[in-house]
């Protein structure tokens, strides 16, 4: 086929589609939070103590994290959706710093003899399953939504789904945990949505090409 | 210069998005020539052909339009595109060599022709045979979507959905190398 009859053809199609991308993916982000909570109160539910655990710094320094790695995922995986190149403007940074941060303050405030059983806890292996077990289905979601954007980059773009299923996912389990020391959260929570994060580029470099 | 042309552009998508076909087959023709100046250069004794990646860039350019915002700039968006489409036949191509060096070094003769499917004619055989003959009536003769209605005895919509839904069969062959 020559090209102008490719362009001859393409204008007989020219009417675009009433697909709204921005609304496609806030409905998609809409029905992997309502997936993530259904499979949590499904599974686990919040701690029986949770009103009163809402008045330590420790818990709640939890969500602190989880909801500033969701929403700086959701930027990059968002700009991902368009092929320009905005997304590489954006940071990750702010979780892994707001963890850092939590990890020198219980280091100087907790004793050191304290810190391997704080690190250790008494959920790291339910955390490691039920992060990605929550996180599982909106990845799929956010992962669907995605095709129907054009990231220029698939396996960062599926990492960055990962992430953000991650983030939400390690936000509705830490209403479960009882492991609130930024050293359990340090480790065993990073494992976990690092799993997802995986996960979600080796999904993007088959699924995400266009 | 450059501001005329972002301008020109962006105007001549909005009025295609709003179902002109003359002002979008005039953006696709600009277009065109835009990515053939971007790939010629860029593909030069890689063995690629600049008028395949010209031709993919423009049918993801197509099936792809609803990422391009209206009030956002459209150059970067189709250089984006153009970009991607170029990796994505550098690493095709990457891959289609090492096949036929394996086939060589099995003693078979396979034509490299055979195994290079990149062409859209090629591509074009793979669709269901009422999207082929409503793509091949509207492309290669060049007949107007009425006329090709009338020809296969369909509604007007009805073509237009075969055109469309052949067009995104098309663009995600592609996809999937």
């Amino acid at each position: 086929m020559q090209t102008n009859e490719l362009i001859r053809t393409l204008a007989a199609d020219a009417r675009r589609p009433a697909l709204s991308l921005a609304l496609l993916w806030w409905g998609a982000m809409g029905l992997a939070i309502i997936l993530a909570a259904l499979v949590f109160s499904a599974l686990l539910g919040p701690r029986p103590d949770i009103a009163a655990a809402a008045q330590t710094p420790r818990f709640l320094a939890k969500f602190v994290i989880t909801v500033a790695l969701a929403a700086s995922a959701l930027g990059v995986a968002r700009a991902l959706l368009r092929p320009e190149e905005s997304w590489r403007k954006l940071s990750l940074g702010s979780a892994p710093a707001l963890v850092f941060l939590a990890v020198v303050v219980e280091l100087l405030v907790a004793p050191a003899e304290t810190w391997a059983d704080r690190l250790v806890g008494t959920n790291g292996l339910a955390c490691l399953m039920f992060i990605p077990l929550i996180g599982l289905s909106p990845l799929a979601i956010l992962l669907l939504a995605l095709r129907q954007g054009a990231p220029t980059r698939p396996g960062v773009a599926g990492a960055a789904a990962g992430l953000l299923a991650g983030g939400i996912a390690a936000t509705f389990y830490a209403a479960h945990c009882t492991d609130d020391s930024p050293l359990f959260v340090a480790t065993w929570y990073t494992l976990a949505i690092g799993a997802l994060a995986l996960l979600g580029a080796a999904a993007g470099q088959r699924f995400l090409r266009w | 210069m450059t501001f005329a042309k972002e301008e020109d552009l962006a105007r001549l998508m909005r009025a295609g998005i709003a179902g002109d076909e003359r002002a979008y087959g005039e953006f696709l023709k600009r277009a065109a020539i835009l990515v053939r100046g971007f790939a010629r250069r860029r593909v030069a004794q890689t063995g690629l052909d600049t008028e395949d990646i010209v031709q993919e860039t423009l049918l993801a350019i197509h099936v792809k339009r609803h990422t391009w915002r209206e009030d956002a700039p459209i150059l970067p968006w189709l250089y984006a595109i153009a970009r991607y489409k170029l990796s994505d036949g550098f690493r095709a191509s990457g891959r289609r060599m090492r096949v036929e060096m394996e086939v060589a070094e099995g003693f078979t003769t396979i034509e490299s022709e055979a195994l290079s499917g990149r062409d859209i004619a090629r591509a074009l055989e793979t669709l269901s045979p009422g999207q082929r003959a409503v793509v091949a009536a509207v492309s290669v003769e060049g007949r107007s979507i009425r006329e090709t209605a009338q020809l296969r005895g369909m509604s007007e919509g009805a073509v237009r959905v075969a055109l469309n839904r052949g067009l995104t069969a098309l663009a995600a062959r592609f996809g999937r190398h």
